[in-house]
């Protein structure tokens, strides 16, 4: 297909052609889970696999969008394009939220070569939206070189970020040792590249060379070993030494073969849970009309039957899966 | 996506035109909003009307508040009007809070600012109005 295809949906054909409204537009589509994006959604799949995506996670205020608005002026001047989402969480109590990241960045609205978005969670675990990769996938399709992807910097790991960026990086700050002990296992098997950033505070070696012991000592199965830089948002310094360190992981993907399987690990993963997503709301509706389920239910709370049982007659009754 | 389609929170984008360095009004508006269930992009101090306009697109904003004690309003806000109506789409409200001078509020409502907040303006106040004029999601 291409870009003047008349068979593409107009809004996937805005979107190719760098119509930055439409972007913006069916991003909140997809973001609502309106079902009216899906066309262009499918439309545009061909269109992506360009962009460098890159994670960046770490514990609240360890200065992620400070760092990401210094790693876009580096990327502007080897003259790539960036599109950068970031993920905040929303309110358990109002659903609302607070999307602070975009004030720490100074381009996306002076230069077209970067554009912005702010995510809330909206309820989602793991650190970032549910939809943020469908979103990485539509400023892949739009062109973007790279797309970054701040996770929302709770006090665990963003575990899902590996899902959605090919190279991830986790920030801390000196005096982390508290932080690292917080973040326990799996630190190390989600950051490809540690960055102790604020390192024009004082500390900074000791932490690095804390965590270039610990990557030493992890033993991942991918045989990488996490790298670890240092740099400062505020003296704008460690910035080109850490996306080398970036492009080294990426470098290794490509050397060993592993780009071509963790993108396929990651394809599967994404297939399996939209058919169990779809499975579940299928499913859920017809279990919970069924005539079976009163019962049933009649029957549990009179304590002749225990729940399990329940459950497996209530499928065995719908011809289960 | 195959999901039924939820209920989509409004998006707000909050920004601070002018010069002066205070935002401890337009944090509280923020926090409020957020509390009022709605996506509220902070976008900060200092920002001139054409960064505003870009990150209303780019953030595709149901509403955005803007903020300002410097007395620059006469100029900023029709700055910020004018832009938004040479962009392409559906125009996008703006509510105005800050200390404004009821001559030039009237002017400023004249000119398609939707609505004006005082200092002494209730926070649900500012909830009702936000969520009556914000552009209804299509
Ligand atoms: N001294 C120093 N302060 C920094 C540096 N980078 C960021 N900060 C400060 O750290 C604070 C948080 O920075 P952000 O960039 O908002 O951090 P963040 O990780 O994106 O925060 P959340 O998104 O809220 O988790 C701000 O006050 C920054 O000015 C740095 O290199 N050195
Ligand atoms: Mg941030």
């Amino acid at each position: 297909m291409t870009v003047g295809s008349p068979a593409l949906p107009p809004a996937a054909r805005r979107i190719l052609r760098h119509d930055r409204g439409e972007l913006a537009r069916t991003i909140s589509a997809v973001e609502n889970h309106d079902p009216r994006v899906l066309p262009t959604i499918r439309a545009l799949y061909p269109h992506t696999g360009h962009a460098l995506v890159v994670g960046i996670a770490g514990p609240l205020g360890v200065g992620k969008s400070s760092l990401i608005n210094v790693i876009l002026e580096h990327l502007r001047s080897l003259g790539k394009t960036v599109g950068v989402i970031g993920v905040d969480p929303s309110s358990p109590f109002s659903g609302g939220s607070v999307l602070g990241d975009r004030i720490r960045i100074d381009r996306p609205s002076k230069d077209d070569g970067v554009y912005f978005r702010s995510m809330a969670s909206r309820g989602h675990a793991g650190g970032i939206a549910a939809t943020t990769r469908e979103v990485s996938r539509l400023l892949d399709a739009f062109g973007f070189n790279v797309v970054l992807v701040e996770t929302v910097g709770s006090g665990q790991v963003d575990v899902e970020i590996r899902q959605v960026a090919s190279t991830s990086v986790v920030v801390l700050v000196p005096h982390l040792g508290d932080e690292v002990q917080s973040l326990k296992a799996g630190l190390f098997e989600i950051a490809d590249v540690f960055c102790v950033n604020k390192a024009d505070l004082p500390g900074a070696d000791g932490a690095a060379r804390y965590l270039q012991e610990m990557a030493g000592l992890a033993l991942r199965a991918d045989g990488w070993r996490p790298k670890v830089v240092q740099a400062s948002a505020v003296a704008r310094s460690g910035i080109a030494q850490l996306w080398d360190a970036i492009e080294a992981h990426e470098a290794h993907l490509d050397s060993t073969g592993q780009r071509a399987s963790a993108q396929r690990a990651r394809l599967k993963a994404e297939i399996v849970e939209l058919a169990r997503e779809a499975l579940v709301e299928r499913w859920s509706d017809r279990l919970s009309r069924n005539a079976e389920l009163g019962r049933l239910l009649d029957q549990v709370e009179s304590r002749q039957v225990d729940p399990h049982t329940a459950a497996d007659r209530l499928l065995r009754k719908l011809g289960s899966p | 996506m195959g999901r039924k389609k939820v209920e989509t929170p409004v998006r707000v984008l909050i920004a601070k035109p002018g010069l002066d360095g205070h935002d401890r009004g337009a944090k509280i508006v923020a926090r409020a909003l957020r509390d009022a269930g709605m996506e509220v992009i902070y976008a900060g101090l200092r920002q001139t009307p054409e960064e505003i306009v870009q990150s209303a697109r780019d953030e595709d904003v149901d509403l955005i508040g803007l903020s300002i004690l410097s007395g620059a309003h006469m100029v900023l806000f029709p700055k910020v009007l004018k832009l938004l109506k040479s962009a392409r789409g559906r125009s996008i409200p703006v509510f105005a809070g800050g200390i404004i001078p009821d001559e030039d509020a009237r002017r400023l409502k004249r000119l398609g600012v939707k609505a004006i907040f005082g200092p002494g303006a209730s926070l649900e106040e500012i909830i009702l109005t936000a969520r009556r004029i914000a552009r209804p999601r299509a």
